[in-house]
């Protein structure tokens, strides 16, 4: 039952993502990206791993659809993708190869037993990572001065003031 | 063969492979952005499923929080320059944009 559930889950995540690649409006592609992100999370949350499903709901199928929508607005007519420089077929034999590839190579992980080691989360990521923690906060920051500065309208300057 | 583990490692795969193809045949710079989000989904997927089977779930997840975190400063600034490049050079294809000079 459990393994009909995320099968599910997973082949409506693959589908998404299959038609948020080749369809050709930005728009739709950006709404199959939002089901995506809805789709994993509750994937997450079946797995036990409440909180992460909580962020990935909040911010992929939340704030990034968002800002998608946003840039789409923005750029307007340019929001098609033209077609692909490598051949549609070449392309797909070659993810195929790597992806059984990687299939063969994860596929034994599932059966290794390793010894179960639990630490909590709160002390795996304020106690163990907690540089990481002190990374993301300065990443959070630097990304939104960034934003900031990217996003910000050309102001005429003082000469161009004079002229008009 | 269809254990739940095995199921969520072959959706993991899967969702791989359909953004190194997506990687491959995108050439809008907005749409690169999204195939990468894909890409990082089916990443912080295989975390959570390495913590659950190493029996540490605490560090699973708070490295995919950590990659979530990455992952949409990634999007967010990726979709900033995209917008500005646009502004620039009047258009979002790769291949084009990467001629231009000025």
């Amino acid at each position: 039952m459990e393994s009909i559930q995320y099968g599910l889950f997973l082949l409506g995540a693959i589908f998404c993502a299959y038609r948020a690649i080749v369809s050709k409006k930005i728009l739709s592609a950006t709404i199959y990206l939002a089901c995506i992100s809805a789709l994993v999370s509750a994937t997450l949350y079946l797995l036990g791993a409440a909180q992460v499903a909580v962020m990935e709901l909040s911010v992929g199928a939340g704030l990034v659809t968002v800002l998608l929508v946003y840039a789409v607005s923005v750029v307007g007519d340019d929001a098609l993708d033209p077609a692909s420089v490598i051949p549609k077929p070449l392309a797909f034999v070659l993810v195929g190869m790597v992806t059984i590839l990687l299939g063969f190579m994860a596929f034994p992980a599932i059966q290794t037993n390793i010894e179960n080691s639990s630490i909590a989360l709160a002390i795996a990521l304020w106690q163990n990572r907690v540089l990481d923690v002190w990374i993301q906060i300065a990443l959070i920051f630097s990304g939104v001065m960034g934003v900031l500065g990217l996003l910000s309208e050309k102001t005429p300057g003082r000469t161009e003031e004079i002229h008009q | 063969m269809f254990t739940p583990l095995n199921v969520i490692l072959f959706g993991v795969v899967g969702l791989l492979g359909v953004g190194f193809y997506g990687l491959l045949i995108t050439r809008n710079l907005i749409k690169v952005v999204m195939v990468l989000q894909i890409l990082i989904k089916a990443v912080i997927l295989a975390l959570v499923l390495a913590g659950k089977l190493s029996g540490n779930m605490g560090l699973g997840i708070s490295t995919a929080a950590t990659v979530l975190v990455a992952d949409t400063i990634v999007a967010v600034v990726g979709l900033a320059l995209a917008v500005q490049v646009r502004r620039r050079f009047g258009t979002l294809d790769v291949p084009k944009i990467s001629t231009l000079r000025g």
